[in-house]
């Protein structure tokens, strides 16, 4: 007991000032939990065959969570064909888990997520696996939110470092200057207009007949979008790469390419690890704006979940749901930055 | 001598960093296996000079062949003469991301496609010769600066080179540490290599160099044998420099 409170005085209380500043942050986390705990755990229903329980117990439903789980996770995806789904849901969690050993830090990983989101993309649509085909316009929920972020994540980033390297070109004025006006224009524009265009003036500009589907649009549009802001980052890591590096390794003998690959991009990339996963986060919680195209990705399903006239009234459960998901994404992935970092850092420390 | 051997062949080379005229007139024939020892004030142009000859600056005027190959736009010519011609940095420049190992096998593997086995074998004989092999797996952050310099003369020596440039490889050392390096300079001088050594160390240019040359304001001021141009020198700037260096 006297253990916490010396704790407690050292910690919380260590001068008059702060002590008020703790005591009032204290109390305020005390109300807020004092009403959400009652809530969300001690009336809260957990199991109801319809909402009518719900209503009388006063607290959250998270039986309603439960009766539209499969809606939140794979949209309008057909029930019968649904064991796909939690295939894909696997494979992405078996990929989670392969990249957390440090061993598969290398360049192959990033082969290994394109194996993975294309086979997810086979399996999903079935037609080349010889199972029904399944349109992506049926795609939502969870998957459709993993294959809008994995797409996205791994072809932007190729796509940023390329943008990178044509804007810090100084001998090809030209490259330099297109893909100035790319990254500029592309991060001079909110990210709903861009996919407003690839949704609705994209089509307008090709022939009749000449469908590409909106999964597809959607997903040029967020490569686009975070390839150009991935561009910045890439070309601060860039800039910190001394010039010393370029000189060595021209006086090797190395052209440009090997030069870049072999040298400055290996170092370049790994001194912005965290703003690039910033990058990556961003992405991921901007894919929630596809809703706005009327595609039914983790957001939308949930949305549409709550707006069921049997269930109608449940939509801060769904948002708390939704929030938990989200969080424990991007918690993982700015956890894997920092320890993905520290460890290039203690390979090389002076 | 006979012009053939002339390694090097630089006629009327001159330089502009935007308005600053940094080389001027600049004539210089180095031989197949000299030793030449380049010195003088800071921006006297010397450092310029040589980042010249492998292209790491481009000279404006004049003409300057490397092993009978012209230095000029010809990107797979300047690729072709950077595999000939070595260059150590004052500040090293080892690549911090690969080991030691690594940093001497890159070149080789990817300018020369040499087998990674034969480029390890190599870099290991190299190191044995900068007398370092026990540090192979080491990043170059972990090394001391004599010891990163030696690996980077090992780094260069893997490429096999007719040529070798210091840029100064002594002068961002700690002083108890330019000894090793000089060291193993010496070795290479008395194997036969030739070198380009732009540097303030009068003792290695007194025991090795053929040749020493000083420079001030962008032009080439005095050149001779070490030992006339030591007790001897003509030139007035050489004497008022050489009294201020040693």
């Amino acid at each position: 007991m006297s253990n916490i409170f010396i704790w407690g005085r050292k910690n919380l209380y260590p001068t008059t000032g702060q002590g008020i500043i703790s005591i009032a942050i204290v109390s305020l986390v005390g109300l807020v939990l004092w009403n959400f705990l009652p809530w969300s755990i001690f009336n809260a229903v957990w199991v109801a065959d319809n909402s009518d329980v719900c209503r009388q117990a006063g607290g959250a439903c998270w039986a309603f969570i439960w009766e539209k789980l499969y809606f939140i996770l794979f949209g309008f995806y057909p029930a019968e064909e649904r064991w796909r789904a939690w295939l894909v849901l696997a494979l992405f969690l078996g990929g989670i888990l392969y990249s957390g050993r440090s061993k598969s830090w290398t360049l192959s990983l990033i082969v290994v997520w394109l194996g993975l989101v294309v086979s997810m993309m086979l399996l999903l649509n079935g037609t080349l696996l010889g199972l029904p085909t399944v349109e992506t316009s049926y795609w939502g929920g969870l998957v459709l939110t993993i294959i809008l972020a994995m797409t996205g994540i791994i072809f932007s980033y190729p796509f940023g470092v390329l943008l990178a390297l044509g804007r810090a070109n100084q001998r090809l004025p030209v490259i330099r200057g297109i893909c100035v006006s790319i990254i500029e224009i592309i991060r001079g524009v909110p990210f709903i207009s861009l996919l407003f265009m690839a949704s609705l003036m994209l089509p307008l500009f090709l022939p009749s007949g000449f469908v590409i589907p909106k999964l597809v649009r959607a997903i040029v549009a967020v490569i686009i979008f975070s390839g150009c802001y991935l561009a910045e980052t890439v070309r601060g890591g860039l800039a910190a790469v001394s010039r010393g590096q370029y000189e060595a390794a021209q006086s090797l003998g190395l052209s440009y390419w090997k030069t870049m690959g072999l040298v400055i991009l290996p170092q370049a990339l790994s001194k912005v690890i965290q703003p690039t996963v910033g990058s990556f986060i961003s992405l991921f919680i901007d894919t929630t704006l596809v809703v706005i195209i009327s595609m039914y990705d983790l957001l939308g399903a949930a949305r549409a979940a709550a707006s069921d006239s049997a269930w109608l009234g449940f939509a801060r459960e769904a948002y708390v749901f939704l929030a938990l998901i989200y969080f424990a994404f991007c918690y993982t992935l700015s956890k894997y930055s920092r320890r993905l970092e520290k460890d290039i850092l203690t390979k090389k420390v002076h | 001598m006979d012009k053939k051997a002339y390694i090097i062949k630089i006629e009327q080379l001159n330089k502009w960093f935007d308005d600053f005229h940094v080389l001027i007139d600049i004539n210089l024939n180095v031989s197949s296996g000299e030793i030449l020892v380049i010195c003088g004030p800071s921006g006297s142009g010397k450092s310029t000079l040589i980042r010249c000859m492998n292209n790491l600056e481009v000279y404006q005027k004049g003409s300057l062949i490397v092993d009978g190959i012209y230095v000029g736009d010809n990107l797979k010519d300047i690729q072709k003469i950077r595999t000939e011609v070595g260059m150590v940095f004052q500040h090293f420049n080892l690549f911090p991301h690969l080991t030691v190992l690594d940093n001497l096998t890159l070149g080789p593997r990817w300018t020369k496609n040499i087998p990674l086995k034969e480029a390890k074998d190599m870099a290991m004989h190299y190191l044995e010769k900068v007398k370092i092999p026990e540090k192979f797996n080491s990043y170059p952050g972990q090394l001391s600066g004599g010891q990163q310099q030696r690996v980077a003369i090992a780094r260069s020596l893997c490429m096999r080179p007719k040529i070798i440039l210091f840029d100064e490889p002594t002068s961002a050392l700690d002083p108890e540490m330019v000894k090793e390096v000089l060291d193993v300079m010496i070795d290479l001088a008395k194997e036969g290599m030739t070198m380009l050594v732009v540097s303030h160390e009068m003792g290695f240019a007194k025991q090795v160099a053929h040749r020493v040359m000083f420079m001030d304001q962008g032009q080439i001021i005095e050149q001779n044998r070490p030992e006339e141009f030591f007790n001897n020198p003509k030139e007035e700037r050489t004497k008022l420099f050489l009294s201020q260096i040693i």
